[in-house]
C-alpha cells in the first residue's frame, strides 16, 4: 500500500457517466416491469465450476468464537433461481461479485455485474432485450448473430463439436504458442475462442455468438442444433472482441442439475482443486419447480468501458485492487 | 534467480524464455466467461530483439533473468569494442556491435548512458533522449534564412547523419531527440 495512491484511478468525469449508466439500467428495468433485488454476497456454499475461485471470509459469532468460512458470491446466479422458484416473477439484480485471481486490465477481483431473469423467454428473445439495454447505453447497436460452429469453421476450418483434444491441440499450436498437455477439448477450444477469435471480433463490432458446445453447457440446457448435434442453448455477447455478458436457457431439470454439480465437483478433486459446499438448495428449488426461463450475467464495469471508448477498467473503477 | 509465477508476470519483469533474457513488453490476464485463466505475455528477446507472443498457464513459472540496467560514462570506441565505466565503482565494461547497435550514432565519450548487464556482460546501451552533438560537415548556411522552409543534411561528429534548418553551419553544436534521430535545436 502506497499512502500517496489515495486518489481514485477514475476521474470524476467516468464517475459521472458510471453513474449515469447505471441509473439507465435501473429505468430500463423500472419501465419493464423487472424487479430489482438484492441478494447476499456472503454464502454458505460456493460455486461449483472448477475455473472459478471463490473468495473465503470468516464469521464468527462472537471474536474469540471459531470462524465458520462463508463464501463471498462469484454471481448471483443460485440466489436468484431460489427467488424464481419462490414465484418471484422477472427480476434483476446489480451486484458486486468476487472472483480470485482475475485481475488485469478487463478484469478486478471485486466487480459489479448485472443479472437478469425472464420466466417465459428463451434465449433468442434474451438477446433481443440485452441488445434493447446496451443500446439504450451505447447508442443504437445492431447486433449480429454467430453460431459458435460458424466462426470455428470461418476462423479456423474445423467443427468444434466434433473436433477431438488432439486436433484441436495441433490447430492451437498454429496459433498460440504454449507449453500445455491436457486431453480437455474444452481447454484447447477456450484459448482458440480467447486468443484468436476474440481479437477477429475485434472488427466486426457488436456480435452475439450462440449455441455453444454442450460440453461448456454451464448451467443453460442443452438442446439440438440445425445439424442434429446436441449444443448449449447459451449465448455471450462480445463489443469491439470484448466479452460483456453471458446468457442461458436456464436448465431447470432437478436432477440434471445435480448431476452437474456432482460433475463440476469430481473435476475439482481430480485437478486437486478446493472442494467447496454445493448449493444444493438450488436442486431443491429446482425440484420444486423453477419456472422456464431465460437468464443473463453483463459486466457493468464493461458496459461503462464502453460507454467511455476506454480499454482499462482502472478507468472505470474509483479504486481497483491496489488502491482498494 | 529467482521463479517467477504467473500471477507475478508484470510489465518490465526480465526471465530466461528458451535460455535468452527476454522483458516483458505486455501482460494480459486472459479469462474467457467459462474455463481457466490464462496469461498472455508479449515478451522481447532482449538479445535479438525479436517481439512476440506466449501463453502460460495460471500455475506456471519461469526463472527470472539477471539482467540489469546500469548507468555508466561512455569512455572511448578502442577500434572493436566500446568501452564504459560505472562512475563510483570505476567498474569498466566493454560492448560488441551487437550490444551497441544503433546507439552507437549517439555516443560522445564522457556522456552518461544506460547499459543493459546481463550476466555481467553488457548486452545493450541506451543513450540518453537528447544528446548535444558537434557539425563536422554540412553546406554553407543561408544568411537570414531562420525561420522557414527546407532541410539539409548535417554529419555530426559520430558520424550520425541527421536533416537540419539550412541556417546551420558547420562547427555548431545542435541538440538531438536520439528516440527519433531528429534535430532539436542549436545546444
Amino acid at each position: 500500500m502506497n499512502p500517496t495512491q489515495w486518489q481514485p484511478t477514475a476521474s470524476v468525469d467516468n464517475l459521472k457517466r458510471r453513474a449515469e449508466v447505471l441509473a439507465q439500467i435501473r429505468q430500463f428495468f423500472a419501465r419493464r416491469g423487472v424487479m430489482e433485488v438484492d441478494t447476499p454476497v456472503m454464502s454458505h456454499c460456493a460455486v461449483s465450476d472448477p475455473f472459478i475461485d471463490t473468495i473465503e471470509t470468516a464469521y464468527r459469532p462472537h471474536f474469540q468464537a471459531e470462524a465458520q468460512v462463508l463464501y463471498l458470491q462469484t454471481s448471483p446466479e443460485y440466489a436468484m433461481k431460489r427467488l424464481l422458484a419462490a414465484g418471484s416473477g422477472p427480476i434483476y439484480q446489480m451486484a458486486k461479485a468476487f472472483r480470485n485471481g482475475e485481475y488485469g486490465k478487463r478484469h478486478n477481483p471485486e466487480f459489479t455485474m448485472l443479472e437478469w431473469y425472464r420466466p417465459g423467454f428463451d434465449d433468442q428473445q434474451l438477446m433481443d432485450e440485452v441488445e434493447a439495454l446496451v443500446s439504450e447505453v451505447l447508442g443504437d447497436v445492431a447486433i449480429s448473430h454467430y453460431s459458435y460452429g460458424e466462426l470455428f469453421q470461418h476462423y479456423l476450418g474445423l467443427d468444434p463439436h466434433q473436433a477431438d483434444a488432439r486436433q484441436l491441440a495441433a490447430v492451437t499450436r498454429q496459433h498460440i504458442e504454449i507449453e500445455l498437455d491436457d486431453d480437455d477439448p474444452d481447454t484447447w477450444l477456450n484459448l482458440l475462442m480467447s486468443h484468436v477469435i476474440e481479437p477477429a471480433l475485434a472488427s466486426r463490432g457488436a456480435v452475439f455468438v450462440h449455441d455453444y458446445p454442450a460440453s461448456q453447457a454451464a448451467l443453460a440446457k442443452v438442446k439440438t442444433g440445425q445439424d442434429g448435434t446436441e449444443v448449449a442453448a447459451r449465448f455471450e455477447l462480445f463489443v469491439n472482441g470484448i466479452e460483456l455478458a453471458n446468457g442461458y436457457h436456464e436448465l431447470t431439470d432437478a436432477a440434471e442439475q445435480q448431476a452437474r454439480l456432482l460433475k463440476d465437483q469430481r473435476s475439482r478433486e481430480q485437478l486437486g482443486l478446493p472442494c467447496r459446499p454445493l448449493e444444493m438448495r438450488l436442486v431443491a428449488a429446482l425440484e420444486s419447480g423453477m419456472p422456464e426461463c431465460a437468464g443473463v450475467a453483463l459486466g457493468v464495469d464493461r458496459l461503462v468501458m464502453m460507454a467511455l471508448g476506454t480499454s482499462n477498467i482502472r478507468d472505470v473503477l474509483a479504486f481497483p485492487l491496489n488502491r482498494a | 534467480m529467482a521463479n517467477y509465477s504467473s500471477n507475478q508476470f508484470k510489465n518490465g519483469l526480465k526471465v530466461m524464455i528458451d535460455g535468452d533474457p527476454c522483458n516483458m513488453v505486455d501482460v494480459e490476464f486472459v479469462k474467457p466467461g467459462k474455463g481457466q485463466a490464462f496469461t498472455r505475455v508479449k515478451l522481447r528477446n532482449l538479445l535479438t530483439g525479436r517481439i512476440w507472443e506466449r501463453t502460460f498457464k495460471s500455475n506456471e513459472s519461469v526463472e527470472g533473468a539477471d539482467v540489469m540496467d546500469r548507468d555508466m560514462e561512455y569512455l572511448y570506441f578502442d577500434g572493436e569494442m566500446w568501452h564504459f565505466m560505472e562512475p563510483e565503482s570505476f567498474d569498466q565494461v566493454a560492448a560488441d556491435e551487437n550490444a551497441v547497435a544503433d546507439a552507437k550514432l549517439w555516443l560522445k565519450e564522457q556522456d552518461k548512458v544506460m547499459v543493459t548487464l546481463f550476466n555481467g556482460n553488457p548486452i545493450a546501451v541506451t543513450p540518453p533522449n537528447f544528446v548535444e552533438l558537434e557539425v563536422v560537415e554540412t553546406d554553407p548556411g543561408l544568411k537570414g534564412d531562420t525561420a522557414q522552409g527546407g532541410s539539409k543534411p548535417a554529419t555530426l561528429s559520430t558520424g550520425a547523419v541527421v536533416r537540419v534548418p539550412l541556417f546551420i553551419n558547420q562547427g555548431e553544436v545542435l541538440k538531438i531527440d536520439t528516440r527519433t534521430g531528429d534535430y532539436v535545436s542549436r545546444a
